[in-house]
Order: C-alpha cells, then sequence, then structure tokens
C-alpha cells in the first residue's frame, strides 16, 4: 500500500502552494472560464432578441432538427455495435487485441478533416463509388446519409472505449465464470452480472458519445456541402451566422450547443459520484 | 436444432459478438481509411511535390506545425503544476476547478471557436484590451495558437493527474530525511516518475492540435499564406474537386503526426530502458 500523506517534509513552503493555487486559478479562469461566459454574454448582449432572431429563422429550426436526428441514429448504434465489439473483445483470448484496439483509437488521433475527407474519396463525384451512387441516383455527400457517416466515423471509439476496462474487469473477476460452472447461459450472465457492473459506463459512453455527435463539427462541414436548411447542422449554423457577421446570433446558437457540453460535464461528475458509491457498497473481497 | 447445439458451445455466443462488431468496425473506418492509403499509394512523386511545393500549403504545414508545437509545450509547462495544484493540496474550489479542466472536451469545437472570436476579437473585451498594448491576437498565429492551448489543455492534465495521485510519499521523505531540499527531490524523485505520462499527454495535445479544425478558423481570419492552418488547406482543395491534392495533403500531415508520435514513443522507450 503506498504512503499517502503529506508531511511537513514532503510539502512545498506555505508561499509555494499559495501561489501555485492562484496561478491555476487564474489559468484556468482566464483560459476557459472567460471565453465560456463572454459567449453566454455576447448571446444576452441584445436581451433576448439574439435569441428570437435565431429561433424565429426557419434555417434554424431545420438545422436543430437534423443535428438531433443525427444523434438519435448515431448514438444508439454506435452504443449497440461498440458494446457487442468490446465485449467480445474482453470474452476471447485473441491474438492482436492491441491492433484492434488501435484501429477503435483511430477516429480519435484523425483530424475531423481527414474523416470526412475519407468518406469524400468513397463516395464522391471522382470517388470510388462515385460513379455506381450517381448511376443509381443515389446521394450520399452533401445528403443526409455522408452526414451521417462522418458522425458515425467520429464517435464510434466512445462507447466501447468506456466499456472496455470494465467489462475487461467484469471477465477476469471471477463472478461471470462462476455463475457459468453454475449452468447460467451467456445472456443471463450478462444481464445479472456484467450489466449491473458496467451500467453506468454505458450511459456515460453513449452520453459522451451523443455530445460529440450533435456538437461535431470539421468531419461533417466536409460531407455537408452547408446548404442551409437542407444540410446544415447547428455546429455548421454557427459558422453560417458567423460569416454573415450576425455574431449576436450565433452566439446565441452557440450557447443553445454548450447546453449539451455542460450536460456531459455533469454527467462526469454524477457517474463519477455513482462509481464510488457502488464501490463503497460492495462487500470486500478480502 | 443444430443452431441450438451450436450456441451453446463456449466460444460461439462471444465469437458471434465480436464478429458483430468488427464487421461494424471494418466497413467505418478500416474500409475509408484503406481507401485512404490507396488513394495516396496511386498519386506520382511529381504531383505529390507539386501540391507540397505550392507556397499556400507549404505556409499552412509550416503554420500547423509550429503553432501545434508551441501549445503544446505551453499546455505541458502550465499542466503539470495544474495537475499538481489538484492532486496534492487541500483548498476550497478544487473541486470546482477540477470540473472546469474537462470544458474544452466538453465543449463542442465550434462553440469554443465562438467564444475566443468574441472575447479576442478587435471588438472582444479581451481583444481590445490587448489591442491598446498593440497586441493583436485575432487574425494572427497568435489567435491560432491561443485556440490549440484551449482545446490541448485537458490533456497533460488528465494523463499527469492519475499517476500524480498514486506517486508512493515514502520515497520523497526518504530523499528529504537524506537532506534533498524540496526542489531537488522534486526534480530528481518526482519528475522522473511523471515523465512517460507528461511526454504521452504532450503527444495527444500535439496530435490534437496538428488536426484541430472547428475552434481556429474561427479566430484565425484564414488569410492564405499567412493564417491558413492545414486542415483548412483540405477543404479549399475539396471544395475545388481537387481529391488528390486533398489526399497528399492529409497523408502529409498523418505521416507528420505519426513521425512525432513516433519519435516520442521511441525516447520514452530508451529512457525506460
Amino acid at each position: 500500500m503506498p504512503n499517502r500523506t503529506i508531511t511537513r517534509r514532503t510539502a512545498e513552503p506555505a508561499w509555494v502552494r499559495r501561489l501555485l493555487i492562484a496561478l491555476a486559478f487564474l489559468h484556468v479562469g482566464l483560459l476557459v472560464a472567460l471565453p465560456f461566459a463572454s459567449v453566454v454574454c455576447q448571446a444576452f448582449g441584445e436581451g433576448l432578441d439574439a435569441f428570437r432572431r435565431l429561433l424565429a429563422s426557419p434555417d434554424t429550426s431545420s438545422a436543430i432538427w437534423l443535428t438531433v436526428s443525427l444523434a438519435l441514429v448515431a448514438v444508439p448504434l454506435n452504443a449497440l455495435f461498440g458494446l457487442a465489439l468490446a465485449w467480445g473483445l474482453t470474452h476471447l483470448r485473441l491474438p492482436g487485441r492491441r491492433l484492434i484496439e488501435t484501429l477503435l483509437d483511430l477516429p480519435f488521433s484523425i483530424s475531423p478533416v481527414v474523416a470526412g475527407l475519407l468518406f469524400i474519396l468513397l463516395f464522391g463525384v471522382n470517388g470510388y463509388l462515385g460513379p455506381f451512387l450517381r448511376a443509381h441516383h443515389l446521394r450520399v455527400i452533401f445528403a443526409y446519409p455522408g452526414l451521417l457517416l462522418a458522425t458515425l466515423f467520429v464517435t464510434m471509439p466512445f462507447v466501447a472505449r468506456e466499456l472496455l476496462p470494465l467489462l475487461e474487469a467484469s471477465a477476469l473477476s471471477g463472478e461471470e465464470e462462476a455463475a457459468r460452472l453454475l449452468g447460467a447461459g451467456w445472456w443471463r450472465i450478462f444481464w445479472r452480472i456484467t450489466f449491473p457492473e458496467i451500467r453506468w459506463g454505458l450511459l456515460y459512453g453513449t452520453i459522451l458519445c451523443g455530445a460529440r455527435a450533435m456538437g461535431e463539427f470539421g468531419a461533417v462541414a466536409v460531407v455537408s456541402g452547408c446548404i442551409r436548411g437542407r444540410t446544415n447542422t447547428l455546429p455548421l449554423h454557427i459558422e453560417a451566422l458567423f460569416q454573415d457577421g450576425d455574431l449576436h446570433a450565433a452566439s446565441a446558437a452557440a450557447s443553445l450547443l454548450a447546453i449539451i457540453g455542460l450536460v456531459s460535464l455533469v454527467c462526469r461528475l454524477a457517474s463519477a459520484r455513482l462509481h464510488a458509491l457502488a464501490a463503497a457498497q460492495r462487500p470486500p473481497t478480502t | 436444432m443444430s443452431l441450438l447445439r451450436l450456441l451453446r458451445r463456449p466460444r460461439c455466443v462471444p465469437m458471434l459478438n465480436f464478429g458483430l462488431g468488427m464487421t461494424y468496425l471494418t466497413l467505418l473506418v478500416l474500409v475509408p481509411v484503406a481507401c485512404l492509403v490507396l488513394r495516396a499509394a496511386n498519386v506520382s512523386w511529381d504531383e505529390c511535390r507539386r501540391v507540397l511545393a505550392t507556397p499556400d500549403n507549404w505556409a499552412a504545414l509550416r503554420l500547423s506545425l509550429t503553432q501545434a508545437l508551441l501549445a503544446a509545450c505551453f499546455n505541458t509547462v502550465t499542466g503539470v503544476p495544474l495537475a499538481w495544484v489538484l492532486s496534492r493540496y487541500e483548498f476550497p474550489g478544487r473541486r470546482f476547478l477540477d470540473v472546469w479542466i474537462d470544458l474544452p472536451f466538453a465543449l463542442p469545437t465550434a462553440v469554443a471557436g465562438i467564444a475566443l472570436c468574441g472575447l479576442y476579437g478587435p471588438h472582444g473585451l479581451a481583444g481590445s484590451w490587448l489591442a491598446r498594448l498593440g497586441i493583436q491576437v485575432a487574425y494572427t498565429p497568435l489567435g491560432i495558437w491561443l485556440a490549440l492551448v484551449f482545446v490541448g489543455l485537458p490533456f497533460v492534465v488528465r494523463t499527469v493527474q492519475p499517476v500524480m495521485l498514486n506517486l508512493d510519499l515514502s520515497q520523497e521523505e526518504a530523499a528529504a530525511c537524506l537532506g534533498a531540499s524540496r526542489w531537488y527531490c522534486l526534480r530528481r524523485v518526482v519528475l522522473p516518475e511523471l515523465l512517460p505520462a507528461i511526454l504521452a499527454g504532450f503527444s495527444m495535445a500535439l496530435a490534437r492540435g496538428i488536426g484541430e479544425y472547428g475552434s481556429v478558423i474561427f479566430i484565425a481570419g484564414n488569410i492564405p499564406g499567412e493564417t491558413e492552418i492545414l486542415p483548412l488547406r483540405i477543404v479549399h482543395a475539396l471544395e475545388g474537386y481537387d481529391y488528390t491534392g486533398a489526399t497528399i495533403l492529409a497523408v502529409a500531415m498523418l505521416a507528420v503526426s505519426f513521425a512525432l508520435l513516433a519519435v516520442i514513443n521511441l525516447l520514452q522507450r530508451h529512457r525506460r530502458a
């Protein structure tokens, strides 16, 4: 058990401590809190006018609807397949697991613009499947399917990444094996033993996935073509408003979108709290 | 009947799930990436040189790289003390501060872009104040750096913090008993333990910085040859249906970031050996 008690000998002098704490507050305040506060202030700069103007425009409502509908399709798909992949990966001893995890992380490490480019190379006019799509009068790029593919790509890792360590721990804990030896089927083991262990992780991963699906900008910008009222998502609509020079309306749209970020932050806190609670309630193993 | 018996076999169900997940991952990630590689393999060297030698593209590559490096360095230098404060000190508002660190992760990039542009733009609160001092942030490389510092802030803090929380203080105690000053002990006992995590955080912030798009383009002003970042050049190439140019730029960007990550990995392994 590592020693974690700070004594006089392992503490910095009080003035150093105070200085560092003050600097930390200053740093986070100036760099993170101030921009966040400024976007909210800007949105309310003209009272509620900016919001009224924003919400009155039919382009905005179609952008909101498009963003929500993308998330509603992308999140369940990624949650389902992410769960299947993570569960299969942890319950099989396969060679090359590291390779698969690297592949899974790829959407995180690739620039969002390149993620969009990938689908243009496949489905664009000069793409590999371009002639086929044109012959059958199908549109992928600059239409809903392209937006969906780009969103699916960038949000793919969230659920699987969140679940991999939890499922690993559950598979190694011995409880599942005990249940199997007692004759329980896979389905029953999953619902009775695995699922209670992973449910908060699954919820948190899903929320992160949803937040990113609604907030994604780069990948979606490349494949959308930004046709107002048709393929403009809410983040792209912010840019369109900004290009029009209406900073107040753009800020109003941005603060609507910022709510999503705040929700995912609150969920992070709540899931950490729930996790600690669950760990405290579990009887000690030794 | 035979299907039921097949399902009873011990590895069948995990295999089925794994196969399902893998098929999805292959179709969604592997096939598109393979197409990019295939496309890049068919590009001739001359064409590659022509695209990269275009002054605007070359300037964008240099700009993206330098600003991402500078931002990652700044985030490392400030992120380590920040993680130290959060993991070692008890003070009112610690949890509150801890939550704010994650905001750049949670905030959609377009929101971050608008926020920074509103604050540091010529009419913004901080922008007008800095302009009086003769510093222009918006529409200059400084603005790009600022945006990259914002999005990269959590990487170093969040990779270093868990390692700091798990440090065994007995070693520091021993060093202090043997007469080491606090500063010497931090440098020679604590820092070597943290170094792998610091490097990992640095490389993640760097990789994110090179590819970042949404938060930068608002504040950058996008003046060709001056404040155009590399991802924006890719977007411009695609708007002109120049798939080959876009592919070359994308592969160049991926190559540069993989090369940097490989160097950092080597450094890490070298230290451990």
